[in-house]
């Protein structure tokens, strides 16, 4: 994560990315690789990967609320295509996606 | 569950009615043991109080789900709470004397194009402070994998069929918010006092698994 980087805007295409992490993490198995589009900038929060072992009071970090098609997240969703999902990602969890970027 | 016939007596019914539950005089889970020794630790410690813990439970027993439900009729009631209650549910709360102390509330409203359902796939996350605890189903794994998976499928076995013409909206509570629906007002409601709208709005209907109920209905 690098702390400069400008905060993601509503709307920004993202990729989850797969940090394949042990521990306390927040990011479900379902949402890892997935494209989705930044939904609001939710504030910062001190990382619960760090806080879940007691190391408490580091810097905190970007939480964003992310929404996804629910037909990219699971390819024989049985519902329209407008349904959706939306869930909250912290920073290091995500990279931009550029505008050809498929789920 | 076993009834008074079942439950074969010779004995003379002297004694007062039987407890409504069984004594729960069962060995502990492996779950529960390790609670109990880390909690005995963390106190023997010095690092949290029994005080403090009796404390944060009696914090998670305020909520109740008439908590929300005055919101949200407080909602239906006032456009501008409701503009104040979408932005940030945690402050507007607070204007009706409701604390939560959950590090963020989000209030998601219903409309006639989008149906919203609240679940927490990776544990329990529910806003205790201001709506106690959750009803057992919610934590339940069935539907923590399947809210999110086939959410339509969910609300049909609730009673709930939504129209493929409205968006089925699942927010997944993995982290530091919490999150409580804000249903539409019920047809037929006009005049209602807040009070009486407060009383149609159940515990499911604000995490989404209903419908608030229609007056006289």
């Amino acid at each position: 994560m690098s702390p400069e980087r400008a905060p993601y805007a509503p709307g920004a295409r993202v990729r989850i990315v797969n940090l394949d992490k042990p521990g306390h993490v927040r990011t479900p198995m379902y949402v890892r690789e997935q494209v989705g589009i930044v939904e609001r900038y939710c504030g910062d929060f001190e990382n619960p990967e760090e806080r879940a072992y007691g190391r408490v009071g580091r810097p905190r970090i970007r939480l964003y609320r992310v929404r996804f098609n629910q037909h990219d997240l699971w390819p024989d969703y049985d519902g329209p295509e407008s349904d959706t999902l939306e869930i909250e990602i912290y920073d290091h969890w995500l990279r931009p996606a550029g505008p050809g970027e498929t789920a | 569950m076993s009834t008074h016939q079942e439950h074969a007596h010779s004995h003379a019914s002297s004694h007062p009615p039987h407890p409504t539950r069984e004594d729960n005089d069962v060995e502990l889970t492996y779950g529960e043991a390790r609670y109990l020794a880390l909690k005995a630790l963390l106190i023997e410690k010095g690092i949290v109080t029994a005080e403090e813990i009796r404390k944060q439970l009696e914090v998670n027993e305020r909520g109740k789900p008439e908590q929300g439900a005055r919101m949200v009729a407080r909602a239906w009631v006032d456009p501008d709470f409701k503009k104040r209650m979408l932005a940030d549910a945690k402050t507007a709360a607070l204007e009706l004397d409701l604390e939560v102390t959950d590090a963020g509330l989000l209030a998601m409203e219903n409309t006639p194009s989008v149906h919203n359902l609240i679940v927490c796939t990776l544990c329990s996350c529910y806003p205790r402070s201001l709506l106690g605890e959750p009803p057992a189903w919610y934590v339940s794994k069935a539907y923590r994998s399947r809210a999110v998976r086939e959410p339509r499928k969910v609300l049909r076995e609730f009673g709930l069929v939504i129209p493929d013409d409205v968006e089925v909206r699942v927010h997944d509570s993995n982290a530091d918010m919490r999150y409580m629906v804000l249903p539409m007002r019920p047809e037929g409601t006009e005049g209602m006092s807040e009070a009486e709208l407060a009383s149609l709005v159940t515990r499911d209907c604000l995490v989404g698994a209903a419908l608030p109920r229609k007056p006289n209905a």
